[in-house]
């Protein structure tokens, strides 16, 4: 009989679907996103090739309106591990001033989409980890943990590779991609849970704090720079707010809460009454299939 | 810590498992608010009414949606006050039975659905047949929609017994057999009031209080390994999930296949220095001195897995092409990754009755037992011994999709008596290693009417399409095997017949076999399709006149036949017979080498 507890098993998974992508996989990077999941997907990686390094990059794609600490947790965690980390941002969404208030939805197509696949194509990764979950969507509880993409980055909802066992086919053609999600069966509450057990680094964002931030269509949006342009009636305030999850800080909800404790966070997060994704503002527009029409578009 | 158990629920189509599950979450208070808002929202539009439709919380692709069907596997996590659960829930229709199989081969316990209102279906004997297939011991049977059948108890101990028959033919650990009603909510989180005559427990409590760990009564340890670690020169670690037993520091491992021995010097477990480690663990192990380890191999102790080249199993088949006899794959078995070709199919098994049927090829969604034999010798097991080194997929070489997953029934060879010798290898299997039907398409006409131009763009055309091809053209043919050949008309002749025997034995090998020979007599063409057989010799017939062919003469042979330096010539001193029959003619007068390739491909297309 087995001893391992419910959080050995899902850690045993990740490390052994890692070594699966390193062993057979032509050119694997992870992408990095700076966020909670983030954070587990690189513990993860370092103990599942330990004593080596992880034998591949990790990869950040930029949109340029990141919240500024999440930039300085990533120097920091970069230079701390001795990791490859490569940033990429789409110069000619830059040019074109492509921003979150004026472009909505083709915003995140051209700053995140486009220039994810820019990224992709550029190095020529035939491999990328993200640290999607099942649990955060409905279009995502349907994907495998190898999802493959055509070669212009798509992916095929109706025509998913059956994954048998844990016997990954990692075959591709020329041209085409897998993305690898190592972390597909835990939850939000495992995620926390296990940053608690191994003491995981976080961006101190996660922790409730003093923030200025505004009301925004339903939305606590903080104030992170001068480029946030205040509407009739909107006026900066001081709240005791923090994240559930992480993104550009124009389009991520904070939540009032005095959580400043792991503890606290994951007695927060135990009794929460709302799913974590409520709180990015991209997914609600677009309706309930907003999610697998991005990523049919090439969306991670 | 929680414990966590991952089930399925499965079952006919409209027999309710999506309706289920979303009820037990809804139930059991396990939604998120903005979810069960949307689930609200989103059923007023739905087809049931405006009454609260919980398949919506599954059901999560679009397509899905619109046709009120489930096409893939979802996964849901939820957690009670008693465990954490991940269940998949899959789709019922026949087509999507291989997602069906993709969640049965997760999970350790499996809800079968029927409708009490018509029993067992053919679907559902196929589903409880692949949840064993792929190694699920223990068994709920959900009798759903029991409010369509006023709740009958004879009725319901009618199925009892049917599903007790079906079951008796495979190896189960638990069963439990409840009436249910997923739209109501009958039995699901709690006890029904409208069926006081059923004892037992409600789902989820059962499901709350089941024991599914395996006995695992001190096998030995098996490890595949995934890779070698090398961060200097220094150390040298085997990584790998232990998939039976357990190690320790000082035992002694066997590297399979090469038997070599060593001890265990070091173990590292979840990024830490253990002294030991059991199965399910992701380790790095280092010994004590050099082994030849590398992907694929497998470190055992205390244990002798099967080393051999063949294999009886049995498979699902996935692939919306056929599996016949005699094609090659490549085998995934623990960390193996192989050539090997399906040797022979034993049966088909009758999803319905569990009948042996004779085939001689097998369909999507059949399951069949066949024997497999891999290029070299690999490392593996029984499934219901070792299910790590005993389960396995088929990838195709061409299109890579995963075409078959199956299990290891038992080892082929043992005592190593049987020889590759022993197996026909026919042509027929040849070719349908490669996946082609071999011919000899032969070229015939007038030197510069575009032959050899035309063999060359066809070969590219074939080759690029992943087929097997030779070229033979009288320039390479005469610089080798016919050098001793003249121009005479008795070594014309024989030269032909050399150049057909080589087309046959090309074909033979399974190899689409490309002559371009001026080969002017119709008795010589005659005579090279009767050796290569008539089903497999395609003349092609390059009709370009005389007049275009002298106005390119490329190689300067019309002017040299002209001015008398070559005499003999074909077309000019001597005569073309015109192809009384032949497959396909093709004029290149006027037209591109690629427009005529085109032309050529579509008639191939329709003879290859």
């Amino acid at each position: 009989m087995s001893n391992l507890t419910h959080l050995d098993k899902l850690e045993a998974e990740a490390i052994h679907i890692m070594r699966e992508v390193a062993a057979e996989c032509e050119k694997p990077v992870m992408l990095y996103s700076i966020g909670k999941d983030s954070s587990v997907m690189l513990h993860l990686a370092l103990k599942a090739f330990y004593p080596e390094k992880p034998p591949f990059p990790f990869l950040h794609v930029n949109t340029t309106w990141k919240f500024r600490e999440m930039i300085e947790f990533r120097d920091k965690i970069a230079k701390k591990y001795g990791i490859e980390m490569l940033e990429y941002i789409n110069e000619e969404g830059v040019e074109q001033g492509i921003n979150p208030f004026d472009h909505g939805s083709s915003y995140t197509d051209i700053m995140k989409t486009q220039a994810l696949k820019q990224a992709l194509d550029k190095y020529g990764f035939t491999a990328a980890f993200g640290g999607g979950r099942r649990d955060e969507e409905k279009s995502r509880a349907k994907e495998r943990i190898f999802s493959f993409r055509n070669s212009n980055h798509a992916w095929e909802p109706k025509n998913q590779r059956p994954e048998m066992w844990k016997l990954y086919n990692t075959e591709i053609n020329k041209g085409e991609s897998i993305r690898v999600f190592p972390i597909s069966n835990w939850t939000e509450k495992d995620i926390w849970q296990y940053i608690q057990k191994e003491n995981i680094d976080i961006v101190p964002l996660y922790f409730a704090k003093e923030r200025p931030c505004i009301y925004r269509d339903g939305n606590i949006i903080m104030v992170d720079d001068d480029r946030l342009k205040l509407r009739d009636g909107e006026k900066v305030e001081m709240k005791k707010i923090r994240f559930r999850t992480l993104g550009c800080y124009p389009l991520t909800g904070g939540v009032e809460s005095d959580a400043d404790t792991l503890d606290e966070i994951i007695k927060e997060t135990l009794s929460s009454v709302t799913s974590e994704r409520t709180s990015r503002v991209i997914d609600s527009d677009g309706g309930s299939a907003s999610m697998e029409k991005r990523k049919r578009e090439g969306y991670f | 810590m929680n414990d966590l158990l991952k089930f399925i629920t499965c079952g006919s189509v409209d027999d309710g498992k999506s309706t289920l599950i979303g009820h037990m979450l809804y139930d059991a208070k396990l939604l998120f608010t903005d979810q069960e808002k949307s689930l609200i929202i989103d059923s007023k539009v739905g087809s049931r009414e405006g009454k609260i439709d919980y398949s919506l919380l599954l059901d999560g692709l679009m397509a899905e949606r619109e046709q009120g069907i489930t096409i893939d596997v979802a996964y849901r996590y939820f957690t009670t006050e008693k465990r954490s659960f991940i269940v998949a829930d899959t789709p019922g229709h026949e087509e999507y039975t291989r997602n069906m199989a993709v969640g049965a081969s997760f999970a350790e316990l499996a809800i079968i659905l029927v409708d009490a209102s018509q029993g067992i279906l053919t679907q559902t004997r196929r589903h409880a047949r692949i949840c064993s297939l792929m190694g699920i011991e223990h068994f709920v049977f959900a009798i759903n929609k029991m409010d369509l059948i006023d709740f009958n108890k004879d009725k319901f101990n009618k199925i009892k017994k049917e599903i007790r028959i079906l079951l008796a033919e495979f190896d189960y650990k638990t069963l439990n057999i409840i009436p249910v009603s997923a739209t109501d909510g009958d039995n699901v989180t709690v006890k029904s009031k409208r069926m006081p005559w059923y004892k037992g427990e409600s789902l989820l409590n059962y499901l709350e209080n089941i024991d599914v760990s395996s006995v695992d009564n001190e096998k030995g340890f098996t490890m595949p390994v995934q890779r070698v670690c090398r961060p200097n020169h220094t150390f040298r670690g085997f990584q790998g999930q232990i998939e039976t037993g357990r190690i320790s520091v000082g035992d002694e491992i066997t590297a399979l296949p090469s038997n070599e021995k060593a001890n265990v010097k070091g173990i590292i477990n979840s990024g830490k220095e253990v002294n030991s480690a059991e199965k399910g663990c992701c380790v790095t192990i280092s010994l004590d001195k050099e082994v030849d380890v590398s992907r694929g191999c497998v470190l055992v102790n205390n244990t002798k897995p099967f080393i051999s080249n063949m294999f009886r199993v049995k498979l699902l088949w996935m692939d919306d092409k056929k599996l016949v006899a005699g094609k090659n794959y490549l085998l995934k078995l623990g960390t193996k990754k192989i050539p090997a070709v399906v040797m022979k199919i034993k049966y088909k098994i009758n999803v319905n009755s569990g009948d042996e049927i004779p085939v001689d090829a097998i369909y999507k969604n059949q399951i069949a037992v066949c024997d497999i034999s891999t290029s070299e010798k690999i490392v593996f097991d029984e499934f219901s011994n070792n299910p790590g080194l005993g389960s396995f997929i088929l990838i195709d070489r061409i299109s890579h999709m995963t075409s078959a997953c199956g299990t290891v029934s038992h080892s082929l060879r043992r005592g190593d008596n049987l020889t590759w010798h022993a197996m026909d290898i026919t042509r027929e299997k040849r070719a349908q290693q490669k996946g082609q039907s071999p011919k000899t398409i032969w070229f015939t006409g007038l030197s510069g009417s575009g032959k050899s131009t035309l063999a060359n763009e066809i070969e590219k055309r074939l080759f690029l399409k992943g087929m097997h091809t030779m070229t033979l053209d009288g320039d390479n043919v005469r610089l080798g095997l016919n050098k001793n050949l003249g121009f005479t008309e008795a070594d014309r002749i024989e030269n032909i017949r050399r150049v057909a025997e080589v087309n046959k034995l090309l074909n033979d090998a399974g190899i689409v076999a490309i002559s371009s020979f001026v080969s002017p007599y119709e008795r010589d063409r005659m005579a090279a399709k009767n050796i290569v057989g008539e089903d497999s010799f395609i003349e092609v017939y390059v009709s370009t006149p005389v007049e275009v062919c002298e106005q390119r003469d490329v190689k300067e042979l019309y002017a040299k036949a002209r001015s008398g330096e070559i005499t003999n010539f074909t077309g000019i001193s001597s005569p073309y017979e015109v192809p009384q029959n032949p497959d396909i003619t093709i004029d290149t007068t006027g037209i591109t080498i690629e427009e005529a390739a085109d032309k050529l491909m579509a008639e191939l297309e329709k003879l290859l």
